[in-house]
């Protein structure tokens, strides 16, 4: 970044106080909806301070992905299973959130004693003139191929798996006779879902 | 600027995705916690990326990975939420037990 180091760091201070407030806001707000606006927010926080630490290209795809597909494929999903219920509340439910609250504040604060006490060998090197797309191009197409195509065969096998999960169960009624002639994707057939209903209703 | 200070902040933000995952009632909200501890892990290896291998930027292709890696996640995990409320018609992580005993 071409910019000053004070103004670094109080964008940096902005950033990451907004992060952390939003992810805050995520896991504690009761209505699911504002959580998942409050994620896109700390993602394109989390975009900001990648440009900061000279990742353009990863900014742009973390915009685009978390923001543009991620966020909005889970208020999808909210939107999908939205039942106001109120959850039946657990019999001594503070201690499982009291312990969890102590060890992730012990882990934190291992964690920052490791970072603060870690001597950490930086690099002299300014960053690469062209930029880091180049620089990420390049791996991609040659030491890094092999991962670079199994992450798209993984992304196919998701898409695939991730219709077939969702899918519905069986047709409904009215439209199961004229949809038989068309081309459709073979779904289960009526009585093994009524029976693996049935079976799970006896269970 | 230094290097600590994102990994501080990462380390923060990978915490409260783990009190998110174990204290939610919600299961979209579990996979929203989530994604919260993978943008800590993303964030902890663009900071390395830019402080201890600026010259090859390796750090930054593991985080196009993890992205890649993190929208299939998000697609399955969805998708398993959506059957299982319409077996179950509920989202409470309490009452989904049918893998337990």
């Amino acid at each position: 970044m071409n910019l000053a180091e004070g103004v670094q760091l109080v964008s940096l201070g902005l950033l990451s106080l907004t992060t952390l407030a939003a992810a805050i806001g995520v896991v504690l707000i009761a209505n699911v909806v504002y959580s998942a606006f409050l994620l896109g927010g700390t993602f394109i926080s989390i975009a900001g301070i990648y440009l900061l630490l000279n990742g353009d290209f990863v900014a742009t795809a973390q915009v685009l992905i978390y923001v543009g597909a991620v966020n909005v494929l889970i208020l999808f999903a909210i939107m999908l299973v939205n039942k106001q219920q109120n959850f039946a509340p657990v019999p001594r439910s503070w201690v499982r959130k009291a312990s969890t609250a102590v060890v992730c504040l012990g882990l934190f604060a291992l964690l920052s004693t490791m970072v603060i006490a870690t001597p950490w060998s930086l690099s002299a090197e300014s960053a690469s003139a062209k930029g880091a797309i180049v620089e990420i191009g390049k791996h991609f197409f040659s030491d890094f191929l092999l991962p670079f195509e199994l992450a798209s065969i993984l992304l196919l096998m998701a898409l695939v798996g991730a219709v077939i999960l969702a899918r519905r169960e069986f047709l409904p009624d009215e439209s199961a006779e004229e949809l038989d002639s068309v081309l459709t994707l073979p779904e289960r057939p009526r009585e093994l879902a009524a029976s693996a209903a049935r079976s799970d209703v006896g269970r | 600027m230094q290097l600590q200070y994102f990994l501080i902040l990462a380390a923060a933000l990978f915490c409260i995705g783990i009190y998110g995952l174990i204290n939610s009632r919600n299961a979209v909200r579990v996979l929203m916690s989530v994604e919260l501890m993978l943008n800590a892990v993303n964030l902890n290896l663009m900071a390395f990326s830019s402080y201890l291998d600026s010259l090859t930027v390796k750090g930054q292709v593991f985080t196009v990975f993890v992205i890649a890696i993190a929208a299939a996640e998000a697609a399955v995990g969805l998708a398993i939420v959506l059957a299982i409320y319409r077996n179950r018609d509920t989202v409470d992580m309490e009452q989904f037990n049918l893998l337990k005993w």
